[in-house]
């Protein structure tokens, strides 16, 4: 599979714990052990305290660009959280951008505090399916959830991600890669989490 | 095994730019590193101190910035390599030997990296360390991209012991924390013997004559770096304008150049040695055009450095226009971007531009509005600080006297908003909380009827604030000291210090004893579980009314994260719907609308608490709050 566009800039974005440097770090790997030239800008420490957080990927057969990705040019969104999901839309999505949406929501300290207000899900959902040229949404919290620890979402996600076939990326990449840089005695673990996240998509 | 250490030239790994820096570093032999961590720096030596022992380093947390620099430096006063890394304030930190250093001259290479953090992300201030270069005469690189964060580092070693002279290289966010392809090279096996020359002692007397040597070295740099392939133009032979940059701003410029389609009109300069200036390839450079637009973090150096040398030679060059910071074509404050470096361009070229449809925009814009306002900063769910700072809270308001809480560096600096409950009132460097409140303590003789209470992380503790505790001991100071000691550097990734029992390679170090320690500065000492709300609460009112002196009170309960890794829970949390009457309790939604706990949301269709399993992390302390006695703490 080629890159649609070079550069093709992905954003994984989300809450502050939810594993997103992580997933930017395995999925750059998977790319890079494709042939690509990869560039990854992301938020580390306090900034991430329960706040916003975003990896930016760019990915090139040329070579590296600037690890932010311009305003309006995000070709594919990983939200790992819907209304994080809409604010990145607010500053990089543009008519041609697809969504990878997980739909559970996090509630920021405003929100449980009454402070500001969450709008209804399916209102987010449908907002993030008209700004976008395509979505695939499912609830990835509830699937790791089940596999008893809500950390495997980012994994759920890399294997829903690998299911829509916009990067060339699949099951046999990610084996590589996880051997090469997680520790061993998850290595089953999120090998069903990422088979978890392809049945997902199969299944929307 | 990490790529970071494989010996096999050529091949292409994906490296965060501070790993490239720890790669250069194993590529140009380095022997001895030391940091203390400090993010965007962090990894630099976090992952050396991984690979110390395959590698045969010695790799150390020491105390604080000052203290690394020492330790490298010592490698090379005995002629091996040292690495020493850190982030702008650690600088600052060091700053005192470093210029003391830089007179005497060093052996074996040294190479002091500096990672600065444009617009304070992670930090308390926004600096730009370069001044540093400047005001030490020392020879300064800036990598522009990944790579060049490897070559520049294995470089700088060379050219440290070339020249005898400590060589800054100075990195920011956007290249330590991020990550891109890299070329290796060969990992030398090298078996240098120490030893420190006797009849070449290393004093920085006579100042003077030293001053002149190091003028003439730093001469000889300026040669070097007039051929150096880090310096490099890109472009038309004239440009219409041409960028000067250097680090982060160059991947930008290249990016705009290519996005804007102005190949034919803009040409990029790029410097990576940025002082001493490559006088005569700058010069060379300027006469190619009339218009320069400067771009780089996070302050005019470059800039200035250029227009300097420009009006030296102004007779010969002719009238020239420089656009940057100076004049405010570009933010003076602030880390750069694409639309920043985009938007300076176009104003000056007067180039059409259009990132997205206007109607995408507004329908989006229109939609986040219903959002609200960006996710604020919290604690983390499970996080003792957050129990710390509601039992200061609760302390204060019983005490009545207005007391208030002087800030520190860390995790806990998050005090100052809402999830600390606005308690922290001062914040600045690394120690200053105790400083500041040793000072404080002096003012009851003036009038001043306030209790002063100060917060101080266990790493910080170590890194400054135990000379302001023997001051205020010693100068007879007044106050309380809250030692939050949640057993790690939390905020940078967990590393450990003296008061850990472990070493940065993992192995096992002698325990520094903080409660021992602080006894020692003359203090009275009390220890606590913060997750023990109400006696926390009650303990730091007794010591604010019923003692003087120098009060500490240790704060002791590990960083939930550190926890949460080890997957232990000892608790199972439940909010009892029977129980928690919601809005008609009377508590005015303490749990949620007070404690604010990100782990205990409020169901819109209940209208009552829920613990929300995908984050709480168990740890109980919410029970412990709720008046109505509605959220359960099972023990599992």
């Amino acid at each position: 599979m080629l890159l649609s566009k070079d550069p093709f800039n992905v954003i994984i974005g989300g809450v502050g714990g939810q594993g997103n440097v992580l997933a930017s770090k395995i999925l750059g790997e998977m790319l890079l052990a494709r042939g690509y030239v990869i560039t990854i800008g992301e938020t580390y420490g306090a900034s991430q305290r329960g706040g916003s957080v975003m990896s930016h990927l760019r990915v090139s057969a040329k070579g590296p660009f600037s690890p932010l990705i311009p305003e309006g040019k995000a070709d594919l969104l990983i939200a790992l959280e819907p209304a994080e999901g809409l604010r990145i839309l607010d500053v990089y999505g543009y008519g041609g951008v697809m969504v990878l949406l997980n739909t559970r929501p996090i509630h920021s300290i405003d929100v449980i505090s009454g402070d500001a207000s969450y709008p209804e899900l399916s209102w987010v959902i449908a907002r993030i399916r008209e700004l976008s040229r395509k979505m695939w949404a499912f609830n990835a919290t509830e699937i790791a959830l089940e596999m008893g620890n809500p950390l495997f979402s980012n994994i759920i996600m890399l294997g829903a991600l690998s299911a829509i076939e916009v990067l060339p990326i699949d099951r046999e990449i990610f084996e590589q890669v996880i051997k090469e840089i997680l520790p061993s005695k998850m290595f089953e673990e999120n090998m069903k989490a990422f088979d978890r996240g392809r049945e997902a998509i199969r299944e929307l | 095994m990490s790529s970071v250490a494989q010996n096999a030239p050529g091949k292409v790994v994906l490296l965060m730019g501070n790993e490239a820096i720890a790669r250069g570093a194993l590529e140009a032999g380095v022997k001895v590193c030391a940091a203390y961590p400090g993010n965007p720096s962090s990894e630099i030596i976090g992952t050396l101190a991984a690979l110390a022992e395959e590698m045969g380093l010695h790799v150390e947390w020491s105390v604080n910035e000052k203290v690394a620099l020492e330790v490298a430096a010592a490698a090379s006063l005995a002629g091996l390599r040292g690495l020493c890394a850190m982030k702008q304030n650690g600088l600052n930190v060091a700053s005192d030997f470093l210029l003391n250093l830089n007179l005497t001259g060093c052996g074996g290479g040294l190479v002091i990296v500096v990672a600065d953090d444009p617009a304070g992300v992670s930090s308390s201030n926004e600096e730009d360390s370069r001044i540093f270069a400047k005001l030490g005469d020392l020879p300064l690189l800036e990598p522009g991209h990944f790579q060049e964060a490897k070559e520049m580092t294995r470089m700088a070693f060379d050219l440290s012991e070339q020249l005898e002279l400590p060589v800054l290289v100075r990195s920011v966010t956007r290249v330590s924390h991020a990550r891109g392809n890299v070329s290796l090279d060969e990992l030398p096996r090298t078996h240098p013997k120490p030893k420190f020359e006797t009849s070449r002692p290393r004093l920085a007397l006579p100042a003077m004559a030293n001053h002149r040597i190091l003028h003439q070295k730093l001469r000889r740099a300026k040669e070097m770096f007039e051929e150096s392939s880090f310096n490099s133009y890109q472009g038309p032979d004239q440009p219409e304008l041409m960028i000067i940059t250097s680090g982060s701003g160059y991947l930008y410029s290249l990016e705009a150049v290519d996005h804007l389609h102005l190949q034919e009109r803009v040409g990029v300069l790029k410097i990576g040695t940025t002082w001493p200036l490559p006088e005569e390839f700058v010069l060379r450079s300027l006469k190619r055009s009339e218009c320069f637009l400067f771009i780089e973090e996070v302050d005019p150096f470059l800039e200035n450095n250029v227009k300097e040398l420009f009006a030296q030679n102004c007779f010969d060059l002719g009238a020239k226009r420089f656009f940057g910071k100076a004049i405010g074509t570009l933010p003076d404050v602030g880390e750069l971007n694409p639309e920043i470096v985009f938007s300076a361009i176009r104003a000056l070229l007067s180039v059409e531009y259009q990132s997205r449809s206007e109607e995408y925009g507004e329908r989006v814009h229109k939609a986040v509005k219903e959002l609200g306002p960006a996710r604020p900063l919290s604690f983390c769910p499970g996080c003792p600080h957050r129990a710390t700072y509601w039992a200061i809270k609760t302390a204060l308001a019983m005490d009545g006297r207005e007391g208030f809480v002087l800030g520190d560096i860390g995790c806990y600096s998050l005090g100052m908003g809402p999830s600390g409950f606005g308690q922290m009132k001062t914040l600045h460097a690394m120690g200053s909380g105790t400083g500041l409140a040793s000072g404080f303590g002096q003012l009851e003789r003036f009038g001043l009827q306030q209790p002063v209470v100060a917060v101080c992380g266990d790493s910080t503790f170590y890194h400054a604030a135990m000379p302001a505790l023997a001051n205020a001991y010693y100068n007879g100071s007044n106050f309380l000291l809250l030692l939050l000691d949640n057993r790690a550097t939390a905020m940078t990734g967990f590393q450990p210090h003296p008061g850990t029992g472990t070493k940065a390679t993992g192995e096992e170090a002698p325990i520094i004893d903080m409660k021992a320690a602080c006894e020692v500065f003359g203090a009275h000492v009390e220890v606590v579980d913060p997750f023990e709300v109400k006696r926390t609460a009650e303990t730091i009112l007794k010591l604010l009314e019923e003692k003087r002196g120098v009060r500490v009170l240790i704060l002791r309960r590990e960083c939930a994260l550190l926890t949460g890794r080890r997957q232990e829970r000892t608790f199972r949390i439940e909010v009892d719907p029977e129980r928690c009457l919601g809005e008609s309790c009377g508590c005015n939604r303490l749990c949620t609308r007070v404690f604010k706990c990100p782990g205990l949301v409020w169901d819109q269709v209940a209208l009552k608490a829920r613990v929300d399993e995908a984050i709480c992390t168990a740890c109980g302390v919410c029970a412990d709050i709720c008046p109505a006695s509605a959220i359960r703490k099972e023990a599992v």
